[in-house]
């Protein structure tokens, strides 16, 4: 459980990295993480500048945790005792004396610069940063720091609780050590990954958001309905899910905010955003958490 | 009822090759990562609140153990 490292470069010897993660932003994702890392055992600090979110939060890791116990009983999982993992706060300030952040606030630049320039002026110097982006790029959010060798891209499925698997990106001047730990940490709790090198999208979204969007376009332009469209994806290809299942389930504001990102990123015509998605984000059709996207959930 | 979880199994496998009191889970039909959505969906669609107290996977093995679970939240 205890993850221990050589810190040769400041002599100080192997070194147990304290068990409590700061994880930042209390949407599907930070809740997710929040669940994963504390049903590893390790103590959680979940920040949120909003109380009613992290209010709510509460109830909803409770019933996840339930639910994941429900179909994994072989784990023994005490929902109690994971939720006494974690501990709720609006205040940032209070991540001054952790070892690890998660940060998975919304996937808007401006808004992550925000977090990253007030995070430096609290976190300690060697502090780790895990940057929990579909898209933006980690060097970028490196330069909002003072530390860029500290923060590294770590791209979590979706559900966290459920899904072995991440991407990690490693950016320009993210540091050795610091892809060690985090490659640790994450073995730790039974998550997998491949390592890559920085990009807009990374591998995973420049590949998916191509497919969410070209499915989009046809079915704004009538060639099919999304049933057909996801069908020839999971009939035909052997995927689990259909690109347009996909983006209902991500969000269609989201899906459309991350191609926004890659096309500004790139610049290239390839990721325009369909406007069957500007037009449903307009409408509230954000797919399942509105209740109604490509498919009707109520 | 039944037609409509019927529906939401629909979208993850086919379910016309189910019967009502087949346990879907065993069938190898569905994991853990269906029942979340599984779940949410019930919950949305038959406006209750699965307490969690019943988050037993015997109320959600099969068509019927799920019907069941709901009419009884419905009747109270």
């Amino acid at each position: 459980m205890i993850i221990t490292y050589l810190n040769e470069e400041k002599g100080m010897g192997i070194r147990m990295i304290q068990k409590i993660i700061g994880v930042i932003g209390c949407g599907i994702m930070g809740k997710g993480v929040a669940q994963r890392f504390a049903q590893h055992g390790y103590k959680i600090l979940l920040i949120d500048s909003q109380n009613d979110i992290l209010e709510h939060a509460k109830v909803e890791i409770e019933k996840s945790i339930q639910i994941y116990g429900m179909f994994n009983r072989e784990q023994n999982i005490n929902p109690k005792v994971v939720l006494e993992n974690i501990s709720f706060s609006n205040d940032i300030a209070e991540l001054r004396h952790t070892d690890i952040i998660v940060e998975n606030v919304t996937e808007e630049e401006s808004i992550k610069e925000k977090v990253y320039r007030e995070l430096d002026g609290i976190v300690k110097e060697d502090c780790i940063i895990l940057a929990n982006t579909s898209c933006i790029p980690i060097t970028k959010l490196g330069s909002y720091t003072s530390h860029p060798k500290n923060v590294i891209g770590v791209h979590f499925m979706n559900p966290v609780p459920m899904q072995n698997f991440a991407e990690v990106i490693q950016g320009y001047y993210t540091g050795e050590e610091c892809i060690r730990l985090t490659r640790e940490l994450l073995q730790d709790v039974g998550i997998s990954c491949e390592v890559i090198n920085d990009s807009p999208g990374f591998v995973s979204n420049r590949l998916s958001h191509l497919f969410m969007n070209e499915a989009a376009y046809l079915v704004y332009e009538n060639v099919a309905t999304p049933e057909q469209i996801d069908n020839v994806f999971k009939k035909g290809f052997g995927h689990k899910m259909g690109p347009l299942e996909t983006a209902d389930l991500i969000g269609i504001d989201t899906v459309l905010a991350s191609l926004k990102i890659l096309y500004n990123e790139y610049e290239d015509s390839k990721f325009r955003a369909c406007p069957l998605l500007k037009r449903m984000v307009e409408a509230n059709k954000l797919g399942r958490k509105t209740g109604i996207g490509f498919y009707e959930y109520i | 009822m039944k037609e409509k979880i019927r529906k939401f199994l629909g979208k993850f496998f086919d379910e016309s090759s189910v019967q009502d009191g087949d346990n879907i889970f065993e069938k190898g039909l569905v994991n853990s990562l269906f029942a979340m959505q599984l779940v949410t969906f019930i919950e949305k669609e038959f406006d209750i609140s699965i307490l969690n107290q019943e988050l037993d996977i015997e109320n959600f093995k099969s068509i019927n153990a799920i019907c069941s679970l709901v009419q009884s939240k419905i009747d109270g």
